[in-house]
C-alpha cells in the first residue's frame, strides 16, 4: 500500500515535471498606458491560447513609466497615451542604439458630460463653448455662446462648475489637445501634456472621480473616456467638427476621426489626430500606441513581437468593439502593416 | 529552586545534574545576552538605515529640479507642468492645514472617547468598543474616501454649510461657494481616520495607570472628575501624546482618502470651504504619468518636502507641549 502510494507520487511528480518543461514558454513583457489595458489583456490573453508557447505580461503602470521603462530597455515594448516628443526619442536612440517605433493599436474618444438641473436633453458644445468654460471666460450656462446652438433647451443663468482630471492622464492629453488646437488662447496660456495647469475648477480622481463630481454637483461640466460613458450609460453632449456638423461621440464617428485624419498621417504615426477634417467625424479622439524598438537583437523575441502586431491589426481588431475600443481605420492598418518590416535583428 | 531541594529518590547524583545543568544555562544566557544585545541593535539600526536610505534616495532623485528652481520651489504658488515651472506652496499649505484641523477635532474626541473607554464603560462594553475602534484603524483609506466623496460631501453641503455659511459667512475662512469637495472636507474625513490611532493607544495607557493611584485619589474624597482629570490624565500623558504624534503622521501622509474628497486644486484659498491640494495626493496623481525628467524630478522633490514638513510639523508640536507642561514631563 505504502509503496503504491510513492509510486503514484512519484509519477505525479515527474509528470508535473514534464510539463512544466515542455514546451518551452517564451516570455514577452510590455509596460505602459492604463486606458487600453482591458483590450490588451484581452488581446495578450487570447494570443497565448493561440500560441502557447508565447507569454506577453502587460503591467498598466501609466504612459509616463511605460515610455522611461522601454527607454530603460526593462521592458520589450512600451505603451502610451499621447505620443513621444522629439527628445523622448532622442533619449531612447542615445541609450539604446536603435530608434523607437509608434503603432497605434485603437482609437479613444473623450465626451463632455454635464448636471444641470432641469436640463434633460442633448447640449451642443463648440469648441469655442468648451474653451471659453475651460478658460474661465464663460462662468454661466446662459451665456449666449452656449445658448446659441441650444435654444430648445432653456438653460439657466446659473454659475457654471468646471470639474478636470486631476490625476495625469491620456484622457487629459486628448481634451486639452483639442482645446489647445482650436484655440490660440488656450495654446498659449495653458498648453497640452498629461496634466496642465487649469485655470478654473475641480479636480476627481480617475474618471470615476470626474462623473461622481459632476453627478453629484448642480450646474457641473466634466470630460470622461467615451469607453467610460458608454459602459456606464451615462448621457454626454455633441461637439461641432471641423465641417460645422455637431457630432455625438460613437466607435463609428471616432474612427471616422481617424480615417479623416488618415491622409496626413505622418510615417511615424506620431500624430494628434484631434480636429480633423471628415463630414462626420467626432474631433475629440486619438490613437494610443504601442512603442516597440526598431532592432530587436533576440531572434526569438523579435519573430514573436512580429507576429502579434500583424495579428492584432488583422483579427484583434475585431475584438474591439465589444469592449468598446473604436478600430482602426483600414487605411491606417495598411500602414503599419508596412511599418512593421521596419523591425529588425 | 529544585536543585536546593534532593529529591528523595533520585538522591545525590540528580541533584548534581542538576547543579551542572543550571551552571550550563547560566553560562549560556551569558553568551547569549550580547547576542541579544546585537539582534535587537540591528533591528534598530535598520530603522536608521531605511530612514537614511529614503532621505539619500529622494535628495539624489530630485537633482535637476533643486538646480532648475532652487528655493523657488518652496515658495512658488505656480504648479504648471506644461512649462516645466513647479511651485509647492499650495500644496504645502494644503497638507500642514488639513492635518492640523483634523487632529484639532480628532485629538478631543479620542482622547474623550478614551476616557470613557479606560474609565467610565463598563469593562464588556469597553472591550467590545476597543474591538470595533482596531476595526476602523484597519478600514482601507480608499473607503474613507468614497464614504467622504458619496456621504459626507452631499451631506455637508445640503445640511451643515448652509446654516454654517449663515451664521458664520461673514468669516473669510467660512466664504464663498462651497462644492462639496473642499480643505474643510478633508479635514473631517481625516480627523475620523486618526481618530482610532488616537482612541486605542490612549485607552490602553490609561488601562495600564496603577489602580492605587485611582483609590489613593478617592480616599481623598475627589470626584470621579477630578481623579481622571487631575491623577490619570497626567500619569498617561506621554502615552497620549505619542497617539496624536502618530495620528498627526498619518495624517500628513494620508494620500487615496484625501484626493478623493480635497477637490485637487493648487491654490492657497482662504476660504476652508474652497477646493485645496497635498503633496502626498499631488506625488500620487501625477507620478504616473510624469513625462520629463524635471517635472518627475519636481514630483520627487515633493516627497522630500513632505518628509521636512513631517520633521518640522512633529518637532514644533513636541516643543510646543514641552513649553506647555513646563518640561516637568518626568511621569511614567
Amino acid at each position: 500500500m505504502k509503496k503504491a502510494i510513492v509510486g503514484a507520487v512519484l509519477i505525479a511528480l515527474t509528470a508535473g515535471n514534464v510539463a512544466l518543461a515542455d514546451p518551452p514558454v517564451l516570455s514577452i513583457t510590455g509596460a505602459g498606458a492604463t486606458f487600453p489595458y482591458p483590450i490588451y489583456s484581452k488581446w495578450f490573453d487570447t494570443y497565448h491560447k493561440l500560441h502557447t508557447d508565447l507569454q506577453i505580461n502587460y503591467q498598466s503602470i501609466g504612459s509616463g513609466g511605460g515610455i522611461r521603462q522601454v527607454t530603460e530597455g526593462t521592458v520589450d515594448f512600451g505603451a502610451t497615451d499621447g505620443p513621444m516628443d522629439d527628445k523622448a526619442l532622442k533619449g531612447f536612440s542615445d541609450k539604446r542604439g536603435c530608434n523607437v517605433l509608434h503603432f497605434p493599436t485603437v482609437l479613444g474618444g473623450v465626451v463632455p458630460i454635464y448636471n444641470i438641473p432641469g436640463v434633460k436633453g442633448e447640449i451642443k458644445f463648440t469648441p469655442e463653448a468648451l474653451v471659453g468654460i475651460y478658460l474661465g471666460t464663460i462662468t454661466k450656462w446662459n451665456d449666449l455662446v452656449i445658448a446659441k446652438d441650444n435654444a430648445d433647451l432653456k438653460l439657466p443663468a446659473n454659475d457654471i462648475v468646471v470639474v478636470h482630471r486631476s490625476d495625469g492622464s491620456g484622457t487629459t492629453y486628448i481634451w486639452v489637445d483639442f482645446l489647445s488646437k482650436v484655440s490660440k488662447d488656450w495654446k498659449e496660456k495653458v498648453g497640452v501634456g498629461t496634466s496642465v495647469k487649469w485655470p478654473v475648477g475641480l479636480g476627481g480622481k480617475g474618471n470615476e472621480g470626474v462623473s461622481g463630481l459632476v453627478k453629484q454637483t448642480p450646474n457641473s461640466i466634466g470630460y470622461v473616456e467615451l469607453i467610460y460613458a458608454l459602459q456606464t450609460k451615462m448621457s454626454y453632449g455633441s461637439v461641432k467638427n471641423t465641417a460645422g456638423k455637431f457630432v455625438r461621440a460613437n466607435l463609428k464617428s471616432v474612427t471616422a476621426a481617424a480615417a479623416g485624419a488618415a491622409k496626413n498621417m505622418p510615417e511615424d504615426f506620431r500624430v494628434s489626430i484631434t480636429n480633423p477634417p471628415g463630414e462626420d467625424v467626432y474631433p475629440i479622439a486619438s490613437f494610443t500606441w504601442l512603442l516597440v524598438p526598431d532592432q530587436i537583437k533576440d531572434e526569438a523575441k523579435r519573430k514573436a513581437i512580429v507576429g502579434f502586431l500583424q495579428w492584432m491589426l488583422d483579427k484583434g481588431q475585431k475584438m474591439t468593439e465589444a469592449l468598446h475600443y473604436a478600430p482602426l481605420p483600414k487605411e491606417v492598418v495598411e500602414k503599419e502593416k508596412k511599418a512593421i518590416e521596419k523591425i529588425h535583428g | 529552586m529544585s536543585a536546593d531541594v534532593p529529591l528523595q529518590s533520585s538522591g545525590f547524583t540528580h541533584e548534581l545534574g542538576a547543579q551542572r545543568r543550571t551552571r550550563l544555562v547560566t553560562r549560556l544566557a551569558m553568551l547569549l545576552d550580547p547576542l541579544f544585545f546585537l539582534l535587537t541593535l540591528a533591528c534598530a539600526a535598520s530603522i536608521v538605515a531605511i530612514t537614511v536610505l529614503l532621505v539619500h534616495q529622494l535628495y539624489v532623485h530630485s537633482v535637476e529640479s533643486r538646480n532648475a528652481l532652487g528655493w523657488n520651489f518652496l515658495i512658488g504658488q505656480n504648479w504648471d507642468p506644461v512649462a516645466g515651472d513647479f511651485g509647492a506652496l499650495p500644496f504645502i499649505f494644503g497638507t500642514i492645514v488639513t492635518s492640523i484641523i483634523a487632529l484639532l477635532i480628532a485629538a478631543p474626541l479620542g482622547i474623550a472617547t478614551a476616557v470613557f473607554l479606560a474609565e467610565m464603560a463598563p469593562p464588556r462594553l469597553s472591550r467590545f468598543l476597543a474591538f470595533l475602534i482596531d476595526l476602523l484603524a484597519a478600514v482601507p483609506s480608499v473607503i474613507y474616501g468614497l464614504l467622504g466623496i458619496f456621504l459626507l460631501a452631499p451631506f455637508l453641503t445640503k445640511v451643515v454649510v448652509p446654516p454654517l455659511q449663515k451664521a458664520l459667512g461673514f468669516l473669510p475662512i467660512f466664504s464663498g461657494p462651497f462644492y462639496g469637495v473642499s480643505l474643510f472636507t478633508a479635514c473631517i474625513v481625516l480627523a475620523v481616520m486618526v481618530v482610532p490611532f488616537i482612541v486605542s493607544i490612549s485607552r490602553e495607557v490609561l488601562l495600564s495607570v496603577p489602580r492605587d493611584q485611582r483609590e489613593a485619589s478617592f480616599a481623598l474624597a475627589s470626584t470621579h472628575w477630578e481623579t481622571v482629570w487631575r491623577v490619570v490624565l497626567p500619569q498617561a500623558r506621554r502615552g497620549i501624546y505619542a497617539s496624536v504624534f502618530l495620528a498627526l503622521a498619518r495624517a500628513l501622509g494620508e494620500t487615496m482618502a484625501v484626493t478623493m474628497v480635497i477637490g485637487n486644486t493648487p491654490q492657497i484659498a482662504k476660504s476652508l470651504l474652497a477646493p485645496g491640494y497635498t503633496i502626498a495626493a499631488v506625488v500620487a496623481n501625477e507620478f504616473t504619468e510624469a513625462t520629463g525628467d524635471l517635472y518627475l524630478s519636481a514630483l520627487i522633490e515633493l516627497g522630500l518636502v513632505l518628509f521636512v514638513v513631517t520633521i518640522v510639523i512633529n518637532g514644533l508640536s513636541r516643543l510646543l507641549i514641552h513649553a506647555t507642561t513646563g518640561g516637568h514631563d518626568h511621569h511614567g
